[in-house]
């Protein structure tokens, strides 16, 4: 494969993640408003038609792995490039941090995507997160799960709102810590890599460029924003619902040790 | 300009061949006039190694003009010195300050391998032209230059890649070595002007073929190239190469190119 060829490797499976990141924020921003929203918002997509979810979710995997592995041939044979012998004196001329660690920051991000997936996907990291369920009322009505449970009896759906408000309290401090850690890796990330793939693509010129390195510093910012802001209300238990996930928190999680603090008594 | 001395601590790369390794030695030099230029203060200190009948530094020059792209040396970290826009034969003794201590290195990549000293083969920059940096032209006559039209936008910008001398000072200062920023001005500068259109798409599926094959690394687009650059080279022509490349990959893809 071509030098070019892994270039445009690079920026076409950047260009659907970045996509996907942006589309994910959306998502997540439901948070904001009554839990029923994001938790329909859930269903609808763990039931989407013709095994849809699954498609979209190989192809993510396929993207990511693309991205990883040509990273990594890149990499390898820059070293080479670069030689055995390094210079003594080293001199920055105009090159960003962000340019010069994407590296660095995809690593992060390659660990952090695998937390994530564990922790709200498989949920392996909390189990008890599998047991929280809650009524849907029908409030966010977007697409009309609702409508389409009520009939059915199937109101009672696997409470997202809940699963993501315990996920970043603070009891568990440390993992909305390293969300939001992640989440200003993944902006530094961008600001470099959504201007970097309009050149490798071609798609540049010097009219464009200053134009596209803000569209990068705005794309970074608004995503580390938009999916810090979640994290961060956890941390300070600030989601309009909070009663909600405390008391989900003490049905499923203090319950849970209240049980095996009894557990322990009886030996 | 108020003429003077200075006095500089030189940091030289000494290696005696590309299979030996190489070391620093350190050399000082009195009395420099800040007029020399930093080729001449070199030039002083070979005099004086010859005298003191030590191996004189061997390092690349031509023209001294600041045209040919035959001079490098990574000064200070730096391919051609700290200045914008200048070559090394450009450069100055009254850009340093008395005392200073100057680093001098080859132009390191590995596809740049060190002949001795500070001079370095720079003959794969040969091979990638060779490989399509050129029009085919038919001896005879030459038509009437005013038959074939040409933009000034276009003309402008042909030439302004065309500007590049091919010293290297972008692959030297590349974290990744690599060549793109060279060769994509060779190419793109013909590219663009029907002259160069017949071989447009062999000239771009070559020269990247070629410039893989020398070991050069990968652009990840961060621009120390065109800051090094003493003819400013912009990255626009990078893009345009990848442009251009694409598409005769998408053309030779069909059987069209």
């Amino acid at each position: 494969m071509s030098s070019l060829v892994k270039k445009y490797l690079m920026a076409l499976t950047g260009f659907v993640l970045v996509g996907f990141v942006c589309g994910h924020m959306l998502g997540n921003l439901q948070m904001f408003l009554h839990p029923d929203w994001i938790n329909e918002y859930a269903y609808k997509l763990q039931h989407l038609p013709y095994g849809l979810l699954w498609v979209v979710r190989l192809v993510l995997l396929i993207t990511v792995i693309v991205h990883v592995v040509v990273a990594v041939q890149l990499v390898l044979e820059n070293r080479r490039a670069r030689g055995g012998e390094n210079y003594a004196a080293k001199a920055k001329l105009q090159a960003t941090f962000a340019s010069k660690t994407m590296r660095y920051t995809g690593l992060v991000l390659l660990a952090f995507i695998i937390f994530h997936i564990l922790h709200f996907t498989v949920q392996s990291v909390h189990p008890e997160f599998k047991e929280l369920h809650t009524e849907i009322t029908g409030t966010g009505t977007l697409w009309h799960v609702y409508d389409h449970l009520k009939p059915m009896g199937h109101t009672n759906q696997h409470d997202v709102y809940a699963m993501v408000g315990i996920g970043f309290s603070p009891h568990f401090w440390y993992v909305p810590a390293f969300y939001i850690f992640s989440m200003a890796l993944l902006c530094m990330h961008l600001t470099h890599g959504v201007a970097s793939m309009f050149q490798s693509l071609g798609l540049r010129n010097s009219v464009w460029t200053p134009r596209l390195r803000k569209l990068a510093l705005v794309i970074g910012w608004v995503v580390f924003l938009g999916f810090s802001s979640l994290p961060v209300a956890g941390l300070l238990q600030a989601f309009p619902h909070q009663d909600h996930i405390q008391a989900q928190y003490e049905h499923t999680f203090d319950g849970g040790a209240a049980h095996s603090d009894a557990a322990a008594h009886n030996h | 300009m108020s003429e003077g001395t200075i006095s500089v601590k030189l940091k030289v790369w000494r290696q005696k061949n590309g299979q030996e390794s190489g070391h620093f030695e350190d050399y000082q030099m009195d009395d420099v006039s800040t007029s020399s230029s930093f080729l001449e203060m070199l030039d002083l200190l070979n005099e004086k190694l010859i005298d003191e009948d030590k191996d004189p530094v061997a390092f690349d020059h031509d023209c001294r003009e600041g045209i040919c792209g035959m001079c490098s040396l990574t000064i200070n970290g730096i391919p051609h010195g700290k200045n914008a826009l200048q070559t090394t034969c450009q450069l100055h003794m009254r850009s340093f300050q008395d005392g200073d201590t100057i680093t001098i290195e080859p132009f390191r990549a590995h596809p740049f391998p060190v002949i001795r000293d500070l001079a370095v083969d720079r003959t794969s920059f040969e091979r990638i032209m060779q490989s399509g940096g050129y029009v085919t032209q038919r001896i005879g006559a030459a038509q009437d230059a005013n038959a074939l039209p040409i933009g000034k936008e276009v003309a402008d910008r042909a030439m302004d890649a065309a500007a590049c001398i091919g010293c290297g000072a972008c692959v030297a200062v590349c974290p990744n070595a690599s060549a793109m920023l060279f060769t994509s001005a060779k190419m793109t500068q013909l590219n663009m002007l029907p002259q160069g259109r017949p071989e447009k798409d062999r000239r771009s599926l070559n020269m990247v073929a070629q410039m893989d094959a020398e070991g050069f690394g990968n652009c990840t687009n961060i621009g120390e190239c065109s800051a090094a650059c003493p003819k400013g080279i912009s990255m626009d022509f990078i893009a345009m190469m990848n442009r251009d490349y694409a598409v005769a990959r998408v053309k030779s893809f069909f059987g069209a190119a």
